[in-house]
């Protein structure tokens, strides 16, 4: 099997995921997305030397993990993928901000260190928190959130229409791969023109295939507007769901738990 | 009742690119008919059949369906008259779910929302597939995909029914359900395809085409006999017309 059809059934688990009937998953999908946007805000908005209050952050993606029964390694290795995104982001901090800010025994950190470290925490939240909303909710029903909670009609379709037709592309795709790799031989015909060829007239079926089904949508009165027939019920699960989790984010924002109980145990201690 | 009617005169069709698909082809079909449209690949039975529900528009010849002729003022009324099922489904269900897509056409007629689960309850039930509705569609099977695509387009109440190589990709089962569906429907239905076993089944009529032009336009049964008219047209004998290949018997 190639990497590609790989891709594609990985793809397809956390459709399976988001299928489950736990607690978490019966959960309305705006009052997730509400909470997963209110962690984010306050997970980016400390100043870039935080380490330490991020770390209580880690509660609520374990939590869902937890109740909704989602398979962490998976999770982790989803994350993994995107991780060189955030670490091209965060590499250049320790080599212009040299400046020692901390002692970890005799070894001195520079702050450009902690930054990167806290870069790497954030991006560890809030990619995980995002990770875990679409895995226990389910992509379409984030999108329908997103346009029920007023973003414009027009990128919740667009977001819907990509993930609907993902999948038909990566199929295509993978088929013109095997096809190239079973009359490719001792690295002959796998050449870059050859991949750009592919890519080319994989864009020119997807131009095709668009156009047909433009054509299926005007066959049945499209006229410009895409509307969707779902009513999503909120009820006092909801509202608590979400004021809990963001009081507990909030207070977690200006008070810093690794610290108050670190002081804590040293005076208890001491 | 008139409105079932499909009558083509004198249609002509060129491509942008030069490509001449269509040369002068007439026809018509009168109310619940069942009419095959067969001949060789690049015979022009797409290009026709987008042209009955007004995708591609030519200044040559005149459509009608129903009462109305075909033009850009009448072409959504139209659209609603001609349901059109698509070879690949995977065109054809565009929606996150089973139900969103079979709600598409009815929410686009500006249904209230209870006659829009109402309709998608029907329609889903008659191909057999109620169990699907909440299911995204690229989990479906072949045959499944097939069934939910002709739900779509019968939650929009069409009186004709236009499809295009509705027995494609599916496994004997398949097909076999297929027909049997197919024939309860008291739609006028107009069917391209290469199965004219199914052909045999399903239509009473049959205008064969090629390179343009409707070479013949009559009974099935009659058309199939016709040896040196099949062969010309790049066709053959439906399989249920030949001999045995193990006894021999014709």
């Amino acid at each position: 099997m190639n990497r590609i059809k790989t891709a594609f059934l990985e793809l397809g688990y956390i459709d399976i995921l988001s299928g489950k009937d736990t607690p978490v998953h019966r959960i309305d999908p705006r009052a997730k997305l509400l909470t997963t946007i209110i962690f984010i805000i306050t997970v980016i908005s400390f100043n870039k030397y935080e380490i330490s209050a991020l770390i209580p952050f880690f509660i609520y993606p374990a939590v869902m993990i937890g109740l909704g029964e989602l398979p962490f390694y998976y999770l982790f290795r989803k994350l993994l993928i995107v991780t060189p995104f955030a670490i091209m982001i965060g590499i250049f901090n320790p080599l212009i901000d040299r400046e020692i800010l901390m002692h970890l025994g005799t070894l001195p950190i520079s702050g450009g260190w902690i930054s990167f470290t806290s870069i790497m925490l954030r991006f560890t939240l809030t990619a995980g928190s995002v990770l875990v909303l679409i895995a226990c909710t389910g992509f379409n029903s984030v999108c329908m959130a997103l346009e029920k909670m007023g973003t414009p009609r027009i990128f919740a379709v667009q977001l819907l229409f990509l993930y609907r037709y993902i999948f038909v592309l990566i199929d295509e795709a993978s088929r013109m791969t095997n096809a190239r790799s079973l009359r490719s031989f001792d690295g002959k015909g796998k050449e870059i023109k050859v991949f750009s060829y592919l890519i080319g007239h994989l864009l020119l079926r997807t131009v095709d295939r668009a156009q047909r089904i433009y054509l299926a949508m005007l066959c049945r009165g499209f006229d410009g507007e895409i509307r969707v027939n779902r009513r999503l019920e909120a009820g006092n699960r909801e509202v608590i769901f979400t004021i809990a989790w963001s009081a507990f984010f909030i207070a977690m924002r200006f008070y810093n738990l690794p610290l108050i109980a670190g002081r804590f145990i040293t005076e208890r201690i001491l | 009742m008139s409105h079932h009617i499909v009558e083509v005169k004198n249609l002509r069709y060129t491509y942008p690119d030069g490509t001449c698909a269509l040369k002068d082809i007439s026809f018509r079909i009168t109310h619940g008919e069942s009419v095959a449209v067969v001949g060789e690949n690049g015979a022009g039975k797409s290009t026709l059949l987008l042209h009955l529900n007004g995708y591609l528009m030519s200044g040559n010849g005149v459509i009608r369906i129903g009462d109305y002729p075909l033009t850009k003022q009448t072409v959504k009324e139209i659209r609603r008259t001609v349901g059109m099922v698509f070879q690949d489904p995977d065109d054809q269900l565009f929606m996150p779910t089973v139900y969103d897509d079979v709600a598409f056409g009815p929410l686009n007629l500006s249904l209230p929302p209870e006659e829009v689960d109402a309709r998608v309850d029907k329609a889903l039930s008659t191909v057999g597939a109620l169990h699907l509705k909440s299911r995204p569609p690229y989990r479906l099977s072949g045959g499944e995909k097939r069934s939910v695509a002709i739900a779509t387009v019968l939650a929009m109440s069409p009186d004709i029914l236009v499809m295009d190589e509705p027995t494609s990709n599916l496994d004997p089962r398949a097909r076999r359900k297929l027909i049997e569906l197919l024939k309860t429907f008291k739609h006028t239905k107009i069917i391209a395809t290469h199965d004219l076993d199914m052909v045999m089944d399903l239509c009473e009529r049959t205008i064969v085409i090629h390179k343009g032009q409707v070479m013949s336009d009559g009974p099935t049964a009659e058309t199939f006999m016709n040896r040196e008219l099949l062969a010309e047209s790049h066709l053959e004998k439906p399989l249920r017309m030949q001999g045995c290949p193990v006894c021999g018997k014709k």
